[in-house]
């Protein structure tokens, strides 16, 4: 039982203790934002390497899942004779769910763990200490125009996650099941709200960019500097993305659309 | 022994310094000083913490107690922006290179000109030529650091650390894993550095010959404590036996060959245990 308690004490003081080191970490690392605004040179060059380098998964997962929500949304909606609202099932799915939490997921998975590890190797190569020792500040220098490619890249991912969906969604309602085009996208366009959909949906994608890049960079910064330090640390980064997409989406989606 | 040498001459002076990693007191009340102009040596076992030394002088550690100032600096009493200043002064050769994996060598020696001066690319490509010329690597520009063998990305990271032409460099381990060749070009460097750009070199090694080869002076460090200091000559005739066995490498002596255990006899026939 004591051990039980002094287990349950010690994980608690631990947690929090990271939990500390991880917003200061992001204290630090939101101070340097002025100074890469100045450089906008490395903020492009992050911008590549985690946005535009994720378009491809981004692309192909957004056309499986449009076309799959087409093919699921027609044999339901046929059933009810509505299939001509496909178009708005196909589009309110994805812009105020599936893209956020999916194209966020995916980031974890392609961007996150790569943050990680390349943190957490240059950590253990001695880059982070060499460059303090040459008198550039590490966070400023590395961390800090990560965190904002990051937060200005998942947005944009999101979005192109959808807008490939829809026209997933479309190759299969319009092109394969016959649905009438012009029904699917005026019903999409008379029923999506700009406010509610959309600006919630982008809502969402900037909060899981933020957490998503945060915990990357802070992991791989915080990870022990040896080879299986740096594995567990990308791993973590993957898992705890993960919880953390799927747990604040539903606080977000009970907040914005809870009282209708 | 009285281990406090005051010199009105030294660049970097550590006063009684205390340093403590979880349990293991690292340094106990330790006072050392480098002298301007000169390759000061700080020798010693593996895992004796002289590594952590350097950290301390580059304020990238914070002592338990007593002071370290560099060129009349308290380094742990300056402000994070003054500290910066001062590091633009000193520059270190971490023991893997540390050189930046994402750029070119010229990118790497370039980097802190880049970072803390407005120079145009022009100047700053004469400069960089001329820090690579300096350490014999000029034509392997163009590489990347994982195209550089071990030896060659140390002087990379010699020619980095001499980019913004600092009063003093720290050298953390510079012969550990070299070559004859590599070796005999990083001895020779370290010293024609020393003198032609009027440096202080601090050289943090157990490798006794190349390090008493080039040092002017040389701190033995054992256990936290400063076991003795001299001129390599005088090192060479100390004589504490701790001393002796360091600077010959006996296998056996003071610091034994076994590590603590046991006897040995009645360990073999305690039978029955697994350990």
């Amino acid at each position: 039982m004591i051990e039980l308690l002094q287990y349950l004490g010690k994980t608690t003081r631990v947690g929090f203790t990271k939990l500390g080191r991880g917003t200061y970490f992001l204290l630090q690392t939101i101070s340097g934002i002025a100074s890469v605004l100045l450089r906008p040179r490395l903020l492009i060059n992050q911008m590549y390497s985690i946005g535009v380098l994720s378009f491809l998964i981004i692309i192909i997962s957004g056309l499986f899942v449009g076309m799959v929500l087409g093919l699921q949304g027609y044999y339901i909606l046929s059933d009810f004779g509505a299939e001509e609202t496909l178009g708005v099932m196909v589009a309110a799915s994805l812009v105020r769910e599936l893209g956020p939490v999916v194209s966020a997921l995916l980031f974890a998975g392609r961007a996150g763990s790569a943050l990680t590890a390349e943190i957490g190797l240059m950590k253990a190569t001695e880059q982070l200490s060499g460059m303090e020792m040459m008198a550039v500040d590490p966070i400023k220098r590395i961390i800090t125009p990560r965190f904002l490619a990051g937060l200005l890249s998942m947005p944009l991912l999101a979005a192109l996650f959808s807008t490939v969906g829809i026209l997933g969604g479309d190759m299969v309602g319009i092109g394969l099941l016959g649905v009438d085009e012009g029904a699917y996208w005026s019903q999409m366009q008379a029923k999506l709200d700009f406010q509610d959909d959309i600006i919630n949906g982008v809502i969402k994608s900037i909060v899981f960019g933020f957490v998503t890049t945060w915990i990357a960079l802070f992991e791989g910064y915080d990870a022990i500097p040896t080879s299986e330090g740096v594995s567990r640390a990308t791993t973590r980064t993957v898992v705890n993305s993960a919880f953390s997409i799927l747990g604040l989406d539903f606080i977000l989606t009970a907040l914005m659309f809870g009282d209708n | 022994m009285d281990n406090s040498v005051n010199s009105p001459n030294s660049l970097v002076s550590v006063r009684n310094l205390s340093f403590s990693r979880g349990n293991k007191k690292i340094f106990n009340n330790i006072s050392l000083d480098f002298e301007r102009g000169k390759i000061t040596a700080i020798m010693g076992p593996s895992g004796t913490g002289k590594t952590t030394l350097l950290k301390l002088i580059g304020g990238q550690l914070i002592p338990e107690q007593g002071s370290i100032t560099v060129d009349g600096q308290n380094v742990h009493k300056l402000r994070r922006a003054e500290l910066y200043t001062l590091r633009k002064r000193m520059g270190m050769l971490f023991q893997s290179g540390a050189l930046l994996t994402d750029m070119s060598v010229f990118d790497n020696v370039a980097f802190p000109l880049r970072e803390h001066t407005s120079l145009t690319e022009s100047m700053i490509r004469t400069l960089v030529l001329m820090k690579l010329q300096a350490v014999g690597l000029r034509g392997a520009r163009n590489l990347m650091p994982n195209e550089l063998s071990g030896g060659m990305a140390r002087r990379i990271a010699l020619a980095r650390a001499i980019a913004l032409d600092p009063m003093m460099i720290l050298y953390d381990e510079p012969f550990t894993g070299q070559d004859p060749i590599s070796l005999g070009a990083l001895v020779h460097l370290i010293k024609s550095l020393n003198n032609t750009l009027g440096l202080t070199s601090i050289i943090v090694s157990h490798d006794v010959r190349e390090t008493s080869a080039i040092a002017d002076y040389i701190y033995l460090i054992s256990e936290g404590r400063c076991v003795d200091h001299g001129t390599p000559s005088q090192i060479q005739k100390s004589a504490s036996e701790w001393v002796q066995q360091f600077m010959t490498g006996a296998a056996d002596g003071p610091v034994h060959f076994h590590y603590p255990a046991k006897d040995y006899a009645d360990d073999l026939l305690s039978s029955g245990k697994r350990y």
